[in-house]
């Protein structure tokens, strides 16, 4: 009995006898779902371009954020040093797009996902070569990003925004809004769901697969870019950045692969999931669920919509 | 609609020829030093037993593969190499045997993905659906609208592929193909699975494309009453050899024509 109510009522208790830290856990909650819709979104471009989970969105991060900091390292200013990274993502695309998938073009599509792995240990590789092992810490101030915290007051207590947190939601809202424009309005985001649907079909409609490849692993590692920042301004830059990636599996599993909206979503569910969860059952179990809870929020749903909340449905005929 | 202007090429001229064309996949020989031309205007029917090679020369007329012997002239020009794209940039555009539509979209934006290349309007504008882009998308969408209503596939407009019959597939395949505005049309088996019903009405479709459109068609056939019916000109293909090449009257008397389809006895 005692166990039944400490499952059932007592966190609801918590939460009614102190809203401030209930509203303080939501909030971590969502920034920490918003960076996840990040990376989640990562996977959806991709994944909607060419049917293919990209295994190195997660390093891709790493990446993009480690040549960011080891630019400005050598004594780049910032803003150059943001605008050369962004060349870098640029020339991998085209780079992945030559090198990695026009020669496996009408390849079954688990050839490809491979590939992907062969990418992830090749850009760890790379990225060790280049800037070292060692974690480095993000230029968020000389890249104009706020510091410090607001605390505001709140049913008789405190709730406290880290600024940096705030920047982090505006900005990921404004890419996600963009990026929705750009798939969901232009000819090349019917060129996309066109290539995604069928490559040859695409291919005598006089898609170009070279030109939508390099657009959407750009956009992927724009995306990675973003991520790598706004992750790296709260903890550190270092290759421990890739195990969050993961993260973005169960969101993707929550959102459906193929939806945008759907990124977003999910990302906050489980986010937010994750936080309160951890917070007020978490001590039931000795704390630390907060590692494997998004798993078990992305099972339950499986069991009730395969296809995600927003994934397209499949009808297959038999 | 418009009907599409082929610069250079008068009706009744040849269009596209394929000269001393060969392909092999290893060891298989799937076209053997084929010889053939389209003439601007015209019907004209490959077709041949299973394994002829006919898809195979629809592919390497559109640019899918590329022969290791032999040359096409196109409007004139002679290439070796061509890839997809400048096919369709060229002014080819084609259906598949086994229907290739891009099922996750309505019927509508398929067909818009055929005006793909027609569509140049700055990004930015199109990101805003504002000034020039949206007329351009006003433009192209009257262009599709004229296809779907020729089509009779009104109804059908907001409907994902996927969830469509089969016949009417082939016929959003068929209205995606039209709205790139070919002057070369190769229709791979267009009547493949049909009841009679749909049959005739997509030789209606066939007809009136050509007709209206003065669309030149290359297409592959297996019924021989579709065939008869509806070209000027008939080559048969067999094992990847030309066997024959002429009117259906012509093609359909020679011997070696009735050898392939019924046997010899040995």
């Amino acid at each position: 009995m005692h166990l039944l109510y400490l499952i059932f009522i007592d966190p609801f208790v918590q939460m009614a006898s102190a809203p401030d830290l209930l509203v303080q856990t939501l909030w971590d909650g969502l920034v920490a779902g918003v960076l996840y819709s990040l990376i989640a979104l990562g996977f959806v471009l991709i994944f909607k371009a060419s049917g293919v989970f990209n295994f190195a969105q997660g390093i891709m991060v790493v990446f993009a954020a480690l040549t960011l900091v080891g630019l400005h390292e050598h004594g780049i200013p910032a803003y150059l040093a943001l605008a050369m990274t962004i060349a870098v993502m640029f020339g991998l695309a085209v780079v992945v797009e030559r090198v990695m998938l026009r020669p496996l073009v009408n390849q079954p599509d688990i050839i490809l996902f491979m590939a992907t792995f062969g990418l992830t240990y090749f850009l760890i590789g790379l990225g060790e070569l280049v800037f070292g092992g060692e974690p480095k810490v993000m230029i968020a101030r000389q890249l104009g990003l706020p510091r410090g915290a607001i605390d505001i007051k709140f049913a008789g207590g405190f709730v406290s925004l880290q600024k940096i947190d705030i920047a982090a939601a505006i900005i990921s809202s404004l890419m996600v809004a963009a990026l929705a424009l750009f798939f969901q309005k232009t000819r090349i985001g019917r060129a996309l769901r066109a290539v995604a649907d069928s490559h040859k079909a695409a291919l005598s409609v006089g898609i170009s697969l070279e030109q939508i490849w390099v657009i959407v692993w750009f956009a992927a590692g724009l995306v990675a870019l973003t991520t790598g920042i706004m992750w790296g301004a709260r903890s550190e830059v270092s290759f421990a950045l890739e195990i969050i990636a993961l993260k973005a599996l169960p969101v993707l599993i929550l959102g459906g692969f193929t939806s945008i909206p759907g990124a977003i979503v999910g990302g906050v569910i489980i986010g937010v999931g994750e936080k309160i969860g951890e917070f007020y059952w978490g001590p039931l179990l000795g704390s630390g669920i907060e590692s494997w809870l998004a798993y078990v929020i992305a099972l339950l749903f499986l069991l009730v919509r395969p296809q995600g909340l927003f994934g397209e449905k499949l009808i297959e005929r038999i | 609609m418009r009907s599409p202007s082929g610069p250079g090429v008068a009706a009744g001229e040849v269009l596209l020829a394929v000269e001393n064309v060969s392909l092999a996949f290893g060891g298989v020989k799937a076209v053997s030093d084929v010889s053939f031309d389209i003439r601007k205007g015209e019907i004209r029917a490959i077709i041949g037993p299973n394994g002829a090679g006919k898809t195979s020369m629809l592919n390497i007329i559109n640019g899918f593969y590329q022969p290791q012997q032999g040359a096409i002239t196109f409007k004139g020009e002679t290439r070796a190499k061509m890839r997809p794209h400048d096919a369709a940039d060229g002014g080819i555009a084609r259906t598949f045997q086994n229907v290739a539509l891009f099922r996750g979209m309505t019927a509508l934006d398929n067909i818009m993905a055929g005006r793909t290349l027609k569509m140049h309007k700055n990004l930015f504008w199109q990101l805003l659906r504002y000034g020039p882009a949206m007329a351009e998308e006003v433009e192209h969408r009257r262009f599709v609208e004229d296809i779907i209503e020729f089509l009779k596939i009104q109804e059908i407009r907001r409907t994902p592929v996927g969830r469509l019959p089969y016949g009417l597939q082939k016929r959003v395949e068929l209205g995606r193909a039209l709205a790139m505005e070919p002057e070369l049309l190769l229709l791979d088996e267009p009547m493949a699975g049909m009841n009679l019903e749909e049959k005739e009405d997509m030789s209606r479709f066939v007809l009136d494309v050509n007709d209206h459109f003065g669309t030149t068609i290359a297409l592959i056939e297996h019924d021989m009453g579709v065939v008869m019916d509806l070209s000027d000109r008939v080559v048969v293909l067999d094992h990847g050899v030309k066997i024959a090449d002429g009117t259906p009257d012509e093609v359909k008397s020679n011997q070696a024509v009735i050898d392939a389809y019924l046997g010899v006895a040995h």
